[in-house]
């Protein structure tokens, strides 16, 4: 790699994901964290908002957090495309230098994230969930000089069954991606304001654009299962596509979201927006039912967050018992229209 | 048509993954498999193969032992396995990676690169779309379908509500999804054939226009501070209730402690 002079890069820059012009939930949670990171560096926030006719969201950026707002204004941004969101955010690391950039591991981060740290060569960190400034090495050492106000960035690999702490010592911007679910937005500010930067990259069209034939939005008629307090989650054990207004019932009751494993989006019982899961999404609800979900450890990685993980399951060698606080060996599905009516009894008599 | 699928060997963590007494990660007992997502890219080029007549070269980076997946690949009928494999190669991160394979490719022929989405022991979803920056080419990440379409790939790229359909002028590079298509198995003469198969072996010499200082462990810009095999919260209370009145008593009892009712 190149030696850079990391003096130059300062500041905590977060990528302000928007798609349809609306901000997405994780530009928000990474202002939150970028908040705590930009304190422990004494240095200020700015978020960076590409897209078309969008200059509207600088004020809910600023009431999350933002310091500053670079916003970059172009029909080409209009629809995400990796090479114009590349050259636009590449072009502004280039121009700005910050010290850290965070990014959502979303479909559209984890393209973009790779492409950008490539073409301004630094190391790029993937869905990290633990983000805190620190030394590196962690304890001194002889072999290698100690560097103070590092990023450390941990992350789960091997499918959630390890755990790294890794740092990007001698590059910058220090680039990390993050799950969305795993870091809290602050209580928005009403009066705050950030300063606007209008930045224009320069983009051309080349061979590295594509051209977007056609967009199929899915009709989302789902709360999002990242927002419930209550998750009523089923796997395979459900049995069919069928048994699972057994859970929508039992979720009604209990003021819950019904939620699903790999298994029952792979079987095509329920759309892939209601999965949990390394390759769903990550969850951390106050409970979380496991409802004939053996928990393997791809499950177990999405949700091992929650606060109270309740699990039933016919099988009582089942992994989800071994993260369970309560775990259950029965039928789930002659237990749970018995406790939907205990639940709604219960309720009854408040 | 050329087509090269860049696949990886790993341990199988899906179903396979065993722990020492410890409850520390048992990497020994696990097998080592081909990447899945990479699989579907290359069950996706072998049917452009069917259909078009294209010849599939897959390439990996890894120890010597990584030329198993390699004719894993050949019998499923791939025509060229290529293994990339030297001592100052190792300990590279997806920047190391990434440089290194697009040193490979710029030795080879191709019009599509297919890599899988991600591999299953690093989940990071970087090399592909890295691949793609080094060698100035499109690329185009989380493919649930590919077709050829004269110079052009069409390819309906998945996002969290949505999909686009996408296309792009080749050379470029697609990441494939596992949801892609169901792999083919390894025929029983595909298998014979792949015994005998001469696979190519590339060391740090071969690759083309590549800068020692971005290789291996040294060329890596990330550093591991720490690993470890995680610490699980400990498991709760396990009951096997003899009546479902007692289950349903049971839950209603933690859940009216807990203050969720």
């Amino acid at each position: 790699m190149n030696k850079m002079n990391l003096e130059e890069y300062k500041g905590v820059f977060i990528f302000a994901q928007q798609v349809d012009n609306k901000l997405s939930g994780i530009a928000l949670e990474l202002l939150g964290k970028a908040k705590e990171l930009a304190a422990a560096l004494s240095t200020d926030v700015t978020a960076v908002l590409l897209g078309h006719q969008i200059k509207e969201l600088t004020e809910e950026l600023a009431r999350y957090g933002a310091d500053k707002v670079i916003v970059v204004d172009d029909p080409e941004l209009k629809e995400y495309r990796t090479e114009p969101y590349t050259h636009a955010l590449a072009s502004v690391i280039q121009e700005y230098k910050p010290e850290i950039l965070l990014v959502g591991a979303t479909a559209i981060g984890r393209d973009l994230g790779p492409r950008v740290s490539a073409r301004v060569a630094t190391g790029l960190t993937a869905d990290c969930t633990k983000l805190e400034i620190g030394d590196f090495p962690l304890t001194p050492s002889a072999a290698r000089e100690t560097k103070h106000n590092q990023l450390l960035m941990t992350r789960p690999a091997f499918g959630g069954n390890t755990i790294a702490t890794i740092a990007c010592p001698d590059n910058r911007p220090q680039m990390a991606t993050v799950r969305p679910g795993v870091m809290q937005k602050i209580a928005p500010i009403d009066d705050a304001k950030a300063e606007i930067i209008e930045y224009n990259p320069g983009l051309k069209v080349d061979h590295n654009y594509v051209e977007i034939l056609e967009i199929v939005k899915a009709a989302s008629q789902t709360a999002d299962i990242q927002d419930a307090k209550i998750l009523v989650s089923g796997g395979r054990g459900v049995g069919n596509p069928e048994n699972f207004a057994i859970l929508d019932a039992f979720a009604k009751a209990i003021g819950g979201t019904v939620s699903c494993s790999r298994a029952v989006v792979d079987s095509g019982w329920k759309p892939k927006e209601l999965q949990v899961g390394q390759t769903g999404k990550t969850v951390r609800p106050n409970v979380y039912f496991a409802i004939g979900i053996s928990g393997a450890i791809q499950h177990v990685a999405g949700m091992e967050e929650s606060e109270i993980i309740i699990a039933i399951n016919k099988d009582e060698t089942a992994p989800i018992f071994d993260v369970a606080d309560y775990g259950i060996v029965g039928d789930a599905l002659k237990i749970l229209p018995e406790l939907t009516e205990a639940v709604n009894r219960a309720k009854a008599n408040q | 048509m050329k087509i090269v699928v860049c696949i990886k060997q790993v341990p199988d963590t899906k179903g396979g993954v065993k722990f020492n007494p410890d409850g520390t990660l048992d990497r020994g007992a696990m097998l080592a498999i081909m990447n899945p997502d990479d699989k579907a890219g290359l069950e996706a080029a072998l049917r452009m193969k069917d259909e078009y007549g294209a010849e599939v070269t897959v390439l990996t980076m890894g120890l010597p032992k990584a030329e198993d997946v390699l004719r894993e690949a050949l019998a499923m009928g791939a025509d060229k396995g290529i293994l990339v494999t030297d001592r100052v190669l190792g300990g590279a991160d997806t920047w190391a990676t990434s440089t290194t394979l697009a040193g490979a490719l710029r030795k080879l022929d191709y019009d599509l690169i297919i890599t899988g989405r991600q591999a299953i022991d690093g989940d990071t979803a970087q090399v592909g779309p890295q691949i793609s920056e080094h060698l100035n080419i499109p690329v185009i990440s989380y493919a649930e379908d590919i077709k050829i379409e004269g110079d052009s790939v069409i390819v309906k790229r998945q996002y969290d509500d949505r999909y686009h359909i996408l296309k792009a002028k080749m050379p470029c590079l697609v990441t494939a999804l596992s949801e892609l298509n169901t792999p083919r198995y390894m025929t029983p003469g595909g298998i014979f054939d792949a015994c005998k198969a001469e696979i190519t072996t590339w060391g740090r010499k071969d690759l083309v226009d590549v800068d020692d200082s971005n290789l291996g462990l040294s060329g890596s810009p990330t550093k591991i501070a720490k690993a470890s095999d995680k610490v699980r919260k400990g498991a709760g209370v396990q009951v096997s209730p003899e009546t479902t009145k007692e289950a349903v008593d049971y839950i209603i009892d933690k859940l009216t402690e807990k203050h969720v009712i």
